[in-house]
Order: structure tokens, then C-alpha cells, then sequence
């Protein structure tokens, strides 16, 4: 199939007729949705803070814990996050089709690439619409695949390695994921990878929900709200 | 005949008694308990003396000035009884040929039984040539006496990691002996250099025992690597608290308080420093007022800044860390955003009054 005839069948796609309602994201893969927005929002903040600490408290040290506090939170959201994501997994295989497309880039699929190539034509204002999709369209795809499945995976293997120097040798964390470290050169350097996912992650946030509330206004589907309810309306 | 160690020992004019307080000693700093320090004793009066070649490549001798100065004195004497006998370039009597020839004896007498410690690092560049002992290029002599070798001892960063020999550009290809040496058990003491104490205890451990302590996933000796400087400091309760030295010369500077936000390496760096202490037991960098610079980790001198907690980053040039560069990312994506959408703002105002125009036509 060629760019063209991919083209066409997005185009005239009877599942993405006007007026019709369609089920997208299961209960699960919506709460997972929110309840991951929400790790990230700790995670991010609380790491930031781990790195660049707020100011000294005063008096003695044992009338504060502002440290082990803010440790304490971003440890407390990683585990949720992570554990999160094991069953957002498992969702995957469960769930339905667009459950899976969190952990995949269709490649092969000459309609993939010519939706890729029209969502990046409709970003530069080159388009006057933007084809509809029942799940997510190809450029939302490719970055959720790169910025929140694969930077998921890097933030959480570096940060349990990180986690393990602290729980201690032979802690399941450092028998787990303590080769992490080696590999990317030492302490240091998994403390520099662990905040540069983090860059990678807000920076995809910062685009994602301009994406979101974008496409809700602008394309003819109904977007944050099939992220609420599930449902999805097409337009026109 | 087949000497012992205690033979050694005696013969040196170690007494009986000072024999078994060593071993006591010892086995206290293994962490192996009481029940282990009879067991060391009788290992030392019955094992056949096994010899200690102490070879020195590309280093600064930090390594053996540091050995020499285990803080007790009975530590210091049986070990280095049972070592400088053999041959040690700075501590051993031989000189020049005398030594060289002495050093063959002992490689053919003792083939496949002898332990050999290596200080510093071989540099492979222009064939080796930037680092000759006897005439020849001492990663030729390296591999020799490792090939016959028991097992490998690597003293210091140096011989580990390759220190600051073989920090960038490292011009003469410094590299760490573990590279050049294959098929030996090789065990890991980093830092520039290791504690004395943690020296000793790791010979008299491979001696007394005739194996390698337990080791970590990078080679190190998980009784004294296993954790990092950070979990044992005294200034802990001062990071939990958040209480840091903002400058040098700060009330908090004075008081004692954590020196993470100075750049102290402690929370990424695996030694002994923070329980065992330098110089007797009297101090350790963080105890002077100066933050760890994290000298037993790999690559230490290739790790950015020693005074900056988020450090620079080489790969993303000379100054960016990974807040400069992820925060120049995230930057990017919000102008992106604010552009375009400023963009779309318009288009769509466009689009409506070109709308409006066509209704009023109506
Ligand atoms: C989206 C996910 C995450 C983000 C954005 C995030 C962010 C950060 C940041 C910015 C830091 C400071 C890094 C530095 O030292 O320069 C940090 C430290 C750390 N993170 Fe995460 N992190 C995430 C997930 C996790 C996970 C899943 C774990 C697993 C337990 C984890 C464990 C740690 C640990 C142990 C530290 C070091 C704390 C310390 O040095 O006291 N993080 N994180
Ligand atoms: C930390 C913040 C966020 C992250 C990491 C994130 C991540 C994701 C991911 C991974 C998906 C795909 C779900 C799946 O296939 O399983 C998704 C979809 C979606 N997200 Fe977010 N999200 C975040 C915040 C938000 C916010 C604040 C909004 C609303 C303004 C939003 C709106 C949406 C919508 C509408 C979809 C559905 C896209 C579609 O229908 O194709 N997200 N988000």
C-alpha cells in the first residue's frame, strides 16, 4: 500500500464517521492516565528539589526532616509510578486495542507514516485538517512511545539503581536493577541520566497537554474528554 | 622446607604474643567477629608463606606512602614482614640487578602461588613506551608476573580506573590493569589512595584465607566498598534536615552542616572514609570542612566540577549540566508552544473574519 491509497482509506475510514461514538480507553487506561499525571507532577517536583535544595532550615538538625520529607515523597510516588505502569501493562494485554498502542510504533503500516506526515503538515499550518483517529494520532503516538513508555522504563531502572545504593548491597532494588549503574558509568552519572529523563519528560508534558487542549478545540474529535469519559465524538 | 607466616613473623622478632593480638585485630576489621581471629592464626602457623610482588607502573607511590602508614603499629610490622621480603621497588632492600634477579626467584619459585599487587597503570600508547622499568616497558613486565600470579591486587584509582593518567585526553593511553590482564582473579581497592587500614586488611585477608574477600559487581571488597560515604557520614542528620553550607565560609561552614549544595561527592561515592577514617582515625575530608571529590569512583577526574552538586556534562560541551541543557529543552518546548499557539490564534481569527464576511454578504 502506498502513501496515497493510506491516504485515502484514513480519509473515508467508516469508523471515524461524522456524528459516531466510539469506546476508546477503558476505565483502566484512564485512571492509569491521571493517576500517572499526577506521579509525574511529584516526581518532577520533588526531584528538582532533591538536586537543587530549597534554602537551609534554622535551629537544630532534629527539629527538621525538610530533606527526608521531600526523599520520602518522591520515593513514595516512584513506587505508585511504577507499579502504576506494571499494570498498565498488564492492561495492555487485556485490555483493547488501544490499550496496546502505548507500547508499540506500527512501522510497518504505510497508513501510520501518512497519517505522521499529515499530523507533522497540519502542526506547520500546512493542512486545513488533520484526519481523525479513533485511537491516537501518529505524531501524538510516536512521542507518547519515545517521552513516556521508553523515558518510563529509563526512570525507573536508573531510579531504583539510585534507590539501591541507598536500601544497600543485596536489597532486591540493587539485585535488580544495581547493574545500572556500571553501565552508565558510575553514581554520578546515573544521577545525571535519572534528571535528564526528567527534562525529557516535562518538556514532553509541556507539549502534550498544548497538544491535548489543541486538538480539542481545533480537530474534529473530541479529545481531553474521551480522556475522561472514554468516549470519543467525531465532528464531522 | 616450607616457611609459614607465623616462621616469618618469629624469625622477624614478632612475639608470640603480639601474634595473636594482630590476629584479633584483624579479624576485627574484617568485621568477621571473635570466633574468626583463631582461625586466622591457625591459617598464619600452618599455610605455607605465600609472597607479595608489588609492582609499580604510571603512579605517584600515593598508594605505598598511604600502606606505610596503617595507624597500628602491630598492623604495620607483621604486614610489612610478610611483604617487603619479596619485592616492593620503593620498600625493598635490592636494588638494580640484585632486585631484578630477585624478582625472576621468586616468579619461578613461587609459579601460580605468588600474589601480585599492582600501584598504578600501564600506558599502552607508542608500545608502552612512556612508562619503562629495567629497560623495558612495564606493560611487558605487567603481563609476566601476571600471568603466574594467583591472583591480582589493583591498589588505588589508578590501577582500577586509570586516574588522572588517564583522564581526557589521556595522552599515553593509560589503562586500568583489569584491561590488559586476563583469565586472574582481580580484586579492586580504588581510591587515590585507599585507606591504609583497608589496604592491609584486604593482603592479610587473601594471605591468611588464600581467597579473595567477597566482592561487588565492579571488583571491589564489599566489606569496605559496600557502601557509600554518604550513609556513614556524621553530617547526615544535616542533609536530612536540609541544612546545608551555601559558601565556604558560612555560619552553617562553621557549624558543620552537609556540604551537598558545595558539591560534596559522598552521596555518589563507594569507601571507607566515613567509618574508618585517615591518619589514625582522626579525620576525613567532610570532618576538615571540604566535600568528598569522590576519588575511588571510576573516571573521578572526567566527572565535572568537584564543587557542583548537578554536574557538567562533557558530551553537551564544556559547561552544561543536565539542568542547562533539559531545562534549554523544556525552554524550547513551552516558546514552541506559546508560538504556536499565538499562530494558531490568529489563523483561526482570520478564517472567522473572512466567516463573518461571508454571513454579512448573506
Ligand atoms: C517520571 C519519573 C521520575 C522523575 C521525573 C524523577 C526525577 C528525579 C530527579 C530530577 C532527581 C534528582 C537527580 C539528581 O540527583 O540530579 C531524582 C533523584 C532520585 N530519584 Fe527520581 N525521578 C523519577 C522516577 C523515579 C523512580 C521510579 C525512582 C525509583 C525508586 C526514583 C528514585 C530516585 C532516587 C533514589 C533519587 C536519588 C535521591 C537522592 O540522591 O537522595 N525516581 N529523581
Ligand atoms: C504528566 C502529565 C501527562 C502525561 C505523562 C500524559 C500521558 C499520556 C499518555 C501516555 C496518553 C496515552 C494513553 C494510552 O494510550 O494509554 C495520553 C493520552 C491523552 N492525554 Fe495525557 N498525559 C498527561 C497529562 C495530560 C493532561 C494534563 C491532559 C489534559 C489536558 C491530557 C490529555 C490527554 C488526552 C486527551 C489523551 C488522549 C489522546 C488521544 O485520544 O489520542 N494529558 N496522555
Amino acid at each position: 500500500m502506498n502513501l496515497n491509497a493510506a491516504a485515502a482509506e484514513l480519509e473515508n475510514n467508516p469508523q471515524t464517521a461524522a456524528g459516531r461514538t466510539v469506546y476508546v480507553y477503558e476505565a483502566p487506561v484512564r485512571l492509569w492516565h491521571w493517576l500517572n499525571a499526577l506521579c509525574i507532577l511529584v516526581l518532577a517536583c520533588s526531584g528538582y528539589l532533591i538536586a537543587s535544595p530549597l534554602s537551609s532550615t534554622p535551629g537544630e538538625a532534629s527539629d527538621h526532616f525538610l530533606m527526608g520529607y521531600i526523599r520520602f515523597a518522591h520515593f513514595a510516588a516512584a513506587y505508585l509510578f511504577a507499579v502504576a505502569f506494571l499494570v498498565r501493562i498488564y492492561w495492555a494485554v487485556v485490555g483493547n486495542h488501544n490499550a496496546r498502542e502505548l507500547f508499540y510504533l506500527p512501522v510497518t503500516d504505510a497508513k501510520w507514516w501518512a497519517g505522521l506526515v499529515r499530523e507533522l503538515r497540519w502542526y506547520l499550518f500546512l493542512e486545513k485538517q488533520p484526519y481523525k483517529y479513533v485511537g491516537h494520532n501518529p505524531m501524538g503516538h510516536l512521542f507518547m512511545f519515545l517521552f513516556v513508555t521508553v523515558a518510563a522504563v529509563l526512570m525507573i531502572c536508573t531510579g531504583f539503581a539510585l534507590y539501591g545504593e541507598g536500601a544497600g548491597l543485596g536489597s532486591w532494588q540493587d539485585r535488580l536493577f544495581g547493574w545500572v549503574i556500571p553501565l552508565l558509568g558510575g553514581s554520578q552519572a546515573t544521577h545525571s541520566w535519572h534528571h535528564l529523563g526528567m527534562w525529557g519528560i516535562v518538556s514532553f508534558v509541556i507539549l502534550h497537554v498544548y497538544a491535548a487542549v489543541r486538538e480539542d478545540i481545533m480537530s474534529r474529535q473530541t479529545m481531553i474528554n474521551t480522556m475522561i469519559s472514554g468516549h470519543r465524538t467525531f465532528r464531522d | 622446607m616450607t616457611e609459614t607466616f607465623y616462621d616469618v613473623l618469629r624469625r622477624q622478632g614478632i612475639s608470640r604474643r603480639s601474634f595473636l593480638k594482630f590476629c584479633s585485630l584483624t579479624a576485627t576489621s574484617l568485621g568477621l567477629g571473635a570466633a574468626a581471629a583463631p582461625r586466622i592464626a591457625h591459617a598464619m602457623e600452618t599455610k605455607p608463606r605465600t609472597p607479595v610482588i608489588w609492582l609499580e607502573g604510571l603512579e605517584c607511590t600515593c598508594c605505598s606512602e598511604s600502606f606505610i602508614r596503617s595507624a597500628h603499629p602491630l598492623t604495620k610490622d607483621v604486614v610489612l614482614s610478610m611483604l617487603s621480603l619479596d619485592y616492593h621497588v620503593t620498600l625493598m632492600a635490592a636494588a638494580g640487578h640484585q632486585a631484578e634477579k630477585q624478582l625472576d626467584e621468586i616468579k619461578k619459585k613461587y609459579k601460580g602461588n605468588y600474589i601480585l599487587a599492582v600501584e598504578g597503570n600501564p600506558p599502552l600508547n607508542e608500545d608502552g613506551m612512556y612508562c619503562i622499568e629495567a629497560g623495558r616497558p612495564f606493560i611487558e613486565i605487567l603481563k609476566e608476573t601476571a600471568a603466574d600470579a594467583k591472583a591480582v591486587i589493583a591498589w588505588g584509582a589508578c590501577a582500577s580506573w586509570g586516574c588522572v593518567q588517564a583522564a581526557k585526553p589521556n595522552p599515553t593511553r593509560a589503562t586500568p590493569i583489569d584491561k590488559v590482564i586476563s583469565g586472574k582473579p582481580i580484586i579492586k581497592v580504588p581510591g587515590c589512595p585507599p585507606i591504609a587500614e583497608v589496604m592491609t586488611a584486604v593482603v592479610t585477608y587473601m594471605l591468611t584465607f588464600d581467597r579473595l574477600p567477597e566482592l561487588d559487581r565492579q571488583g571491589r571488597p564489599k566489606m569496605f566498598y559496600g557502601q557509600r560515604i554518604h550513609d556513614k557520614c556524621y553530617r547526615r542528620p544535616h542533609f536530612d534536615a536540609g541544612q546545608f553550607v551555601e559558601a565556604w565560609d558560612d555560619d552553617a561552614a562553621r557549624k558543620g552542616h552537609c556540604l551537598y549544595k558545595m558539591g560534596c561527592k559522598g552521596p555518589t561515592t563507594y569507601n571507607a572514609c566515613s567509618t574508618v577514617r585517615w591518619n589514625d582515625g582522626v579525620s576525613f575530608p567532610i570532618q576538615s570542612g571540604h566535600g568528598c571529590i569522590g576519588c575511588s569512583e571510576d573516571g573521578f577526574w572526567d566527572k565535572g566540577s568537584f564543587y557542583d552538586r548537578v554536574t557538567d556534562i562533557k558530551q553537551f560541551g564544556i559547561e552544561a549540566n543536565a539542568d542547562k541543557v533539559g531545562g534549554t529543552a523544556a525552554a524550547a518546548a513551552g516558546a514552541v508552544v506559546v508560538a504556536h499557539a499565538a499562530l494558531t490564534a490568529l489563523k483561526k481569527a482570520k478564517k472567522s473574519d473572512s466567516a463573518e464576511t461571508v454571513t454579512g454578504d448573506k
